[in-house]
Order: C-alpha cells, then structure tokens, then sequence
C-alpha cells in the first residue's frame, strides 16, 4: 500500500468512524441518563432516515427543511415510543423494559417493512452533496467532511446542553438518583420525555447523514448500524458522550484499516466489531472513559 | 463478573436474533383447503430483504401467467407465494412449509442461486420438482434430478463477459469484487476469471479479488485497494443494492474504469440508488423489451404493459416461463402427482418461452441466449445479444 492508499484509507475510515460516533451519541445519551439500552435507536435511526426520503419525494417541501423537519418528527415518534413502551415499565425490574426496548426495535423493523415495503428505496441524496475533492490523489466526497462537522457540533451542542441548562442539570440529576430527584421538585416524565426527544433526533441526523452517504434506505437497515453504534458507545465507555464519539472513530478506522491490511479478512468485518466488544466487556468493561459505579453502603 | 457475563450473553443473543430476523410472511390465497379441484403450486421469492425488487419482479410475471392461463386438466390453478426473505434459512423454512402445509404439486423459485440451493435438498427428499426463474449457479441443479430452470448457467454468463471486456473494451486486466455470501457472486466471478485469463492468455490478468458481504454498505476500503492495482476493468457481480453503492462510491474515489456485473443488476433500485454513477455499467442478462425473440415474447410484453403499465424485465419473464413451463408439464403427465409431473418437466424440449425456446438438457438447466445491456441516460438500453 503506498502512501496515497494509506491516505484513503484514513479519509474513509474517518468517514465512517464519525458516522458511528453520531448514532452512538443519541444511544449513549439515553443510556446516560437513564441506564437503559434503548435497542430500538437502530430502528428510530431508520424511521429518520424514511421520513426525510418521503418528506423530499413526495412533499414540496425543500430537503434543508425537511433536514430539520424530519428529526423534529423523529423525536416526536421517539418521545411516543417512551410512553407506550418504556413507562408503563418502569418500576419494573430493568430487565424486563430491556426487553420491552428489543420487542421495541422488532415492532418498529416489521412496521417498516409493512409500511414502506420491501423494496429499497434510493434516497434523494441533494445535488450540494455530490461534490467530489480530489487534494493530490486522495479523492474524498464531500460528505466526508461535513458527517465529522456534524458530529462534533452536536457533540459540543449536547455537552453545553447537559452541563450548563437547568434541564441539563436536572438530567443529570435523574441519572444519579431518580427518587430523589423527584423529590426536589424535578418533574420526571418531563425530563425522560426531553432525553427521548433528544436521542431520537440525534438518530434521524445520522439516518440522514448515512441516507446521503449510502442512499439506499431499508426497513431493516437500522439493525447493523444500531449493533455497531452500541458497540461503539461500549468502547468508549457506555454513558458517556464524548467516549462514544471516540468509540465510533476507533470502530470505523478499525474496519476500514482490518480491510486495508488483511484484505482476507474483509469477510469478517462485522464479526470484528463483535471481537472488540466482548474484548472490551471483559477486559475494560467501563469502556474507555467510563466511571466505574461504586455501589454505596 | 456476572454482570458482565450477562451482558455478554445479552449482546450474543441480539447477534443471533438480528441473523435470523423476523417478519412475516407474504401469503396470497391457501385459504381453500385440500379441495381437488384445484392444483397449487408454490412460489418462493424474496418479497423482502436485499433481493426484494428480483423476487417481486419475478412474482410479478409468475402472477400475469396465471391469470393468462389459470386451468389445466379443468382444473383451477393456484398460487401459494411465501416470501423468503432473501434468507437462506427462510428459504429452507419456506419450501418446507408449501410442500407440508400447502400439499404444492410444483414449486417456482427462487432469484438468489444460494437461496434456491438451500431448498434443493427439500425437494429432492420431498419428490416435489422445482423450477427455477433466474438462479443461474450451476449447483442448483447439480446431482438433483427435482431441480431445473428455465435460464441459462454462470459458465456461460461469466464466459460472455469476459468476453465483452477483452473484445469490446480491450481490457488487459481486471479486479473482481465479489459478494462472498453469495453462490451467484462467487460462482460467476470464477467463470469470469478462467475465461479471462484464457482470452488475455495471461495467468496474472487478474490484478486483486477483493470480497464484501451482503449487507455491506461501505466498500472505500476495498475499492482503494482495487485502485492501488489500477486494473483495465472491474467486475463485481452482487445484489443490485450493493452493487450500485459499490459503483457510487467507485466513482467517488475516482475510479472511472468500466464496471462490468451480471444480471441481477437489472432492476430499477439499481438505476435510483445508482444515480449519475451507474452510467455507462454494462452487464448480461436473459432478455430485453427491445429484442422479443418469440411470438411468446410479444404476447407477453403486451399484457405486463397492459397490466402494470411499464415495461417488462428479464425476471419477470423468467417467471411467466417458468409457471408455463409447469404447467405444460402438468398437461402432458395428465395427473397432479409430483413425480410424473417431474418427469415430464425433464422432456421439456422447444418449449416456446417468453425468453426464448426452451429446452432442459441432462441437468435440468436451458440453453439459452444472454442479453447485454448498458445504462445509458438513467435506462437500460440493449446492446448485442450472445448465443451460447
């Protein structure tokens, strides 16, 4: 491989790596504040990515407003997911709304299929987008620049959001103790409500990115980027917003780079995904910049 | 410790559950018993999954037939179409399921050579025959006498565009991409290969193999690879969904070289998700509107455009042939048993096809013409046609 080739494959690999990073945010998130794997992010991700191919095709509506529209709409949809599945569940025990999260994600993926048929339809991916930079030979789509630019944005948006704003504070306050947090006035469901409406908008922005970059949308397409953006926030330390952003870099550039080198091995790119993540569960299962939870006497 | 096993086993379980998927299954009647006076036959496509748009093309044709010709031996004839997922375990599920519950007579299906290979077993074992529409792997049909097809193999598909490349564009080397889940992609990227290097006469003709997954949609890492060998021509058979990413982000990485596939391309997905980027690919397949080479042929191209108001593609042709070609076997053995129904689909000899005359050679497969087209425009235009 010379030099050029190594180039390449460091453009693609962070391309796809802040892709990653995006879908984990919104599943970190989630988990963050309310330690539940929400399974069905995959899913939201999806219905995202449906809603913003159908408000382009068949509505008059621009596509850079459907780009806001579209997770508007999402989180909305996510918000509702929260009522119906996850709060009639929660004095339950946590393993029974994890499986309410997976019958969730299988609910939402025959939807799909039922609603929008099986057929892939192509995503309307704007002109603006189709550019290509050629810098010597490294020849790299726009896209690739502006998922990363997304990514970071939304990275420092959400940081702000969670560490300076009184519902910020107040999430974080329900991460640490929900029965007391209720008891200082926080008013629970409204916060849990805003945490959904987050993750699933933060989810149809990377259902429109992945749409612009792969413009093939799928009823069941949530499911692989789902297992790998969970996987992911794992490495970087479930929770934990910034560690998922750098859980989805390492996992892309991981990909690409195991293809780059061992080009035998290409068979095995999702199995690798998979090898990290039960690496990372027994070696370091806090992730990288996970805190370990110590249980109080 | 045990909470990390416990999530060990949580993430295996989601791992196996997301392989083996769920869903539904597409059924259209079945609701009228056992009664005898009607004969089912079963069908088994991908209405879902990366093979959607082949399996509901094909279904497409295979409906038209029997609205065409729903009687035989005064008989009504019924379709009992399950949708398998482009799964090859659904596909097993589903062959199984029309032959126990549905008591099938025959079988019609399926696009994908690996999802129709996961049923040979089946119907062997059943003595149910089973005729294939565009599965054109060789195996399907090997050592299983209740396999056939009504189209022709990848030796000679491989062999046709291998040609094309050393011939018509001239190529010296090429660098094949294939889909390593896939028997069709495996299958005829091999054939490709040995004619390739027989044609250039030249062992390292062949520059890089580079592999992916169904499923996949980000192939940067093995297209760079393919650049760094800078091959005269690509050829890189797969699902028409992969294939058309693959081609999109070819081009992203400035490869402008011909990429050349087989004829599972044909399907409008390719042409949308494609975009500007599918200019100018060129691949085989088993028939063109532009080119109706039977009166069979004009028929059928006037009622699919009567009935879904577009023009008809090759897998839907193949379906109309293959539910025809069942039929005239039913009317010969004059009896609804599966084993003389098989034996007469094995003397099928001029059969007049939509696609052309068919006739089963010692295998079960048909000898037939291929097609090769190009997208020019956003359209599929024909090119030449290639007799075996």
């Amino acid at each position: 491989m010379g030099n050029q080739g190594f180039l390449q494959h460091l453009a693609n690999g962070i391309s796809l790596g802040s892709l990653y990073a995006l879908i984990a945010i919104g599943y970190t998130m989630v988990y963050g504040i309310l330690r539940l794997i929400n399974f069905a992010h995959g899913d939201i991700f999806m219905l995202g990515a449906y809603i913003t191919y159908y408000g382009i095709v068949f509505t008059p509506i621009p596509w850079w407003i459907m780009f806001i529209l579209a997770p508007v709409i999402t989180g909305f949809i996510g918000l509702l997911l929260e009522k119906l599945a996850y709060k009639p569940l929660r004095e339950s025990p946590r393993i029974t709304i994890l499986i309410s999260a997976i019958g969730a994600s299988f609910f939402l993926q025959n939807f799909g299929i039922v609603v929008f048929g099986g057929r892939p339809k192509a995503f309307p991916v704007p002109s603006l987008f189709n550019k290509i930079i050629k810098l010597g030979g490294v020849s790299i789509n726009l896209i690739t620049f502006i998922i990363p630019g997304v990514t970071i944005l939304l990275l420092l948006a959400l940081t702000y959001f969670i560490t300076k704003t009184k519902t910020g504070m107040a999430m974080r306050a329900l991460s640490k103790d929900y029965e007391t947090a209720s008891l200082m006035g926080i008013d629970i469901n409204k916060i849990i409500s805003i945490t959904f409406f987050i993750g699933s908008f933060l989810a149809a922005v990377g259902g429109i990115m992945w749409g612009i970059k792969y413009p093939q949308l799928m009823p069941l397409m949530g499911v692989m980027p789902g297992l790998k953006c969970f996987i992911a926030a794992v490495i970087g330390g479930i929770g934990n917003i910034t560690g998922a952003v750098i859980g989805g870099f390492i996992l892309g550039l991981g990909e690409i780079m195991l293809i780059a080198l061992l080009p035998n091995l290409t068979g095995y790119r999702d199995a690798f995904a998979f090898v990290v993540l039960i690496i990372i569960l027994l070696v370091k299962p806090t992730g990288l910049m996970g805190e370990r939870v110590t249980e109080k006497v | 410790m045990c909470k990390k096993l416990g999530l060990l086993f949580l993430v295996l379980a989601l791992v196996a559950g997301s392989l083996v998927g769920c869903g539904k299954s597409t059924d259209t009647g079945g609701d009228s018993g056992d009664s005898s006076d009607v004969i089912k036959i079963g069908v088994f496509e991908p209405m879902t999954g990366a093979n959607a748009a082949g399996g509901e093309m094909t279904v497409e044709g295979i409906k038209l037939a029997n609205e065409t010709r729903g009687e035989v031996l005064g008989k009504k004839v019924e379709l009992v179409i399950v949708d398998n997922k482009s799964d090859k375990v659904e596909a097993a599920n589903a062959v199984s399921r029309l032959i126990e519950k549905d008591k099938v007579v025959a079988i019609i299906g399926s696009y994908g050579s690996s999802l129709s290979m996961a049923a040979g077993d089946i119907v062997k074992k059943a003595e149910v025959p089973a005729v294939g529409c565009s599965p054109t792997n060789p195996l399907v049909t090997l050592n299983n006498d209740y396999y056939f097809r009504v189209c022709f193999i990848d030796p000679f598909q491989g062999t046709v565009m291998a040609k094309y490349a050393v011939n018509e564009l001239g190529a010296k080397t090429a660098a094949i991409i294939q889909d390593v889940t896939q028997d069709y992609s495996i299958g005829l990227s091999k054939y490709f290969i040995d004619a390739f290097k027989e044609l250039t006469g030249d062992e390292d003709s062949i520059v890089e193999i580079s592999s992916y997954n169904t499923g996949d949609q980000d192939f940067s890492a093995q297209l760079t690879n393919v650049k760094g060998k800078n091959p005269d021509v690509i050829f890189a058979p797969g699902n028409y969904g992969e294939s058309a990413l693959l081609i999109r982000q070819a081009r992203d990485l400035g490869i402008d070289v011909p990429i050349l596939g087989g004829d599972t391309w044909e399907s409008p997905e390719f042409l949308t998700i494609g975009g500007d980027a599918v200019e100018g690919a060129v691949f085989s397949t088993h028939f063109t509107a532009e080119s109706p080479v039977t009166d069979v042929s004009d028929v059928f191209l006037k009622q699919y455009k009567e009935k879904f108001n577009k023009d008809a593609n090759a897998f839907a042709a193949l379906g109309y042939d293959a539910y025809m070609v069942i039929l005239d076997a039913i009317e010969r053995a004059n009896s609804t048993d599966p084993k003389i129904i098989r034996d007469k689909i094995a003397e099928t000899e001029n059969f007049v096809g939509a696609t052309g005359n068919i006739t089963l050679d010692e295998n079960g497969d048909a000898v037939k013409s291929a097609v090769i087209n190009k997208v020019e425009n956003g359209k599929f235009v024909y090119l030449t046609t290639v007799e075996p």
